[in-house]
């Protein structure tokens, strides 16, 4: 199947409204992206330490298993039962030395090989399977794993580059800087948005939201456009960094952009200030940094916040934003207590992100009803996508786009990449 | 435990005008229902039966209340809604000079400006309040959700 995409701009400033809404395109999508040569977050090492530790995750819609069996190897899976495709694993997370359907108490490896099932030979001399019956031929699809400093990837697709590639030395290098030292997860939330996943994949490369959206950030200087930072893209511009450095900006520099807007720079104090203590650790300075790779991850850094964010679609509808938020082991307890007093900032309550689920099921409700409209993304300019040194662009989603039209198979005459 | 009922009817009062406060949009009223050393915060039952420390939503001190209700009312944007919380009876599980604690169940309703409802979240507090006099105060509200999956956002107290 080829979607008739009439894409008025080959430089993807212009994104009709219906790809968040058609069913045909989301099945595509799980297919040709998500079961396809990308590569899409898993969960962390750290959440499975142990031999025999499982937990599951999801693959855009499919259920998957990930799991470490007895040497240690990592192993993903997809969570459906060989016989009748029950959900094999219905807990979020275990340790077993064998993982059991509950239908016809099929049994399979911590590799995910089906390794045994009741009644094979029958009683008695009667029933059972037939004799050639290849448990190793119908055992549940798997795929190829890769750690990347601790951050589990997985993809269904023998095309797939390699993860080096696919990230690239910048996407390598930003996880490294996350997951320097050893994890210490610290728990879980999770959040329902009624709208398309893509408009969750635009809005983490969109840094032009960021301060006039999340009115937080500005009012009590946390981040605004005038601080340092930028957007940076690998060289397909699939992925991107938005960054900015603490205390780059100056409050007048800062009263003098955000004239024209409701932000009240000087008129509001937080009497806690604890909230917004920063204590840098990372060599580059940077408090806040927000890595996303195509098509479903996000690491997150607001202060001393540190999690990930992984992308579930739930239809063209609605996804789930479920997001692992972590320390370090090595973090002391006043430091644990910092870090979950800053995580009000972050997650479906978040001083600076609970807004970002009202804009998008906003947008999910008003552009139904217009099949022919097209976002507009203009800012930061049109043609070619490049890394920017400020603040004020939304060129990255076009990069979102360009990938994602790639992999769909629906470029357009001479699109750019 | 026995509890007199002078003091199970100051709390479940309480508890009352708690749901009622936010229910009403009248969240500086609710704040002045805790102590100025009080301990407010939001976690999921996920997050508890796996020993993690997450929070949702955490203050604690009755500043930080204020600097969120302060932020719901100038600063954060969020999707307009009424609240409707239906409370549980009260089940004590301890005292100690003067400080009671007692779980209560919740369910959270929200309804969009077009009347539409739906159910937001369904869990329980833990809480442990203190008399002062005849007055009673909130020293500890732990709301432990069920529903760890948060509809849309948590924006407005539970």
């Amino acid at each position: 199947m080829k979607p008739d995409i009439a894409w008025p701009r080959n430089d993807y400033s212009r994104v009709p409204f219906w790809l968040h809404h058609d069913e045909d395109i989301y099945a595509l999508e799980m297919e040709r992206i998500f079961r396809g040569p990308a590569w899409s977050y898993l969960c962390l090492e750290a959440e499975i330490p142990n031999p025999c530790d499982f937990r599951t995750t999801w693959v855009g819609d499919t259920p998957v298993i990930v799991s470490r069996a007895k040497d240690g190897v990592i192993h993903a899976f997809v969570n459906r039962c060989s016989h009748r495709g029950a959900m094999i694993v219905r807990e979020l997370r275990g340790n077993a030395e064998r993982l059991v359907c509950l239908y016809h108490r099929w049994c399979y490896s911590n590799a995910g090989e089906l390794t045994g099932l009741p009644f094979r030979k029958g009683l008695k001399g009667e029933g059972g399977m037939p004799e050639d019956f290849d448990m190793k031929a119908v055992s549940p699809q798997r795929l190829k794993v890769a750690n990347c400093h601790g951050m589990l990837f997985g993809t269904f697709s023998d095309r797939a580059e390699t993860i080096e590639a696919y990230l690239g030395e910048f996407g390598i290098g930003m996880v490294r800087r996350f997951l320097s030292r050893p994890v210490r997860i610290l728990g879980y939330s999770r959040q329902r948005i009624a709208g398309n996943w893509k408009l969750y994949a635009e809005n983490l490369r969109d840094t032009y939201h960021a301060s006039l959206l999340h009115e937080f950030f500005v009012t009590y200087g946390v981040d605004r456009a005038t601080q340092k930072g930028g957007v940076k893209m690998d060289a397909r511009h699939r992925h991107n960094m938005n960054h900015a450095y603490a205390g780059s900006d100056s409050q007048e520099e800062a009263k003098a952009a955000y004239a024209d807007t409701a932000a009240r720079l000087d008129r509001m104090q937080l009497r806690d200030k604890k909230l917004l203590n920063y204590k840098n650790e990372f060599p580059d300075g940077m408090n806040l940094a927000a890595p996303t790779f195509f098509p479903n991850a996000l690491l997150i850094q607001i202060n001393n916040t540190l999690g990930t964010r992984q992308i579930r679609p739930k239809g063209p509808g609605a996804h789930e934003v479920f997001q692992t938020l972590f320390g370090y082991v090595d973090d002391d307890e006043a430091m644990t207590r910092h870090r979950l007093i800053s995580a009000n900032l972050v997650g479906p309550a978040g001083f600076v992100s609970m807004e970002d689920g009202e804009a998008i099921e906003v947008i999910q409700k008003a552009t139904r009803s217009s099949p022919e409209g097209c976002e507009v993304i203009e800012m930061g300019g049109r043609g070619p996508v490049a890394d920017q040194a400020h603040r004020v662009t939304e060129a990255p989603i076009r990069g979102f786009w360009s990938y994602w039209a790639e992999l769909m198979g629906v470029e357009p005459a001479g699109g750019i990449r | 435990m026995t509890v007199s009922p002078e003091t199970r009817e100051l709390l479940t009062a309480l508890m009352a005008e708690y749901a009622m406060a936010i229910d009403e949009d009248r969240l500086e009223d609710w704040v002045e229902l805790f102590t100025e050393d009080c301990d407010y915060r939001v976690v999921t039952r996920e997050n508890v039966e796996q020993g993690l420390p997450n929070v949702l939503m955490w203050c604690d001190n009755k500043d930080m209340l204020r600097d969120r209700v302060d932020s719901y009312r100038h600063v954060n944007v969020y999707n307009p809604h009424y609240d409707r919380h239906v409370l549980g009876p009260l089940r004590f599980t301890g005292e100690k000079d003067g400080a009671w604690t007692f779980d209560v169940s919740y369910s959270l309703f929200q309804t969009t400006l077009e009347g539409e409802s739906r159910l937001f979240s369904v869990g329980r507090y833990r809480i442990e309040a203190r008399l002062e006099g005849d007055a009673a105060r909130l020293k500890t509200v732990t709301v432990i959700a069920d529903t760890g999956l948060v509809p849309s956002l948590l924006a407005t107290p539970i």
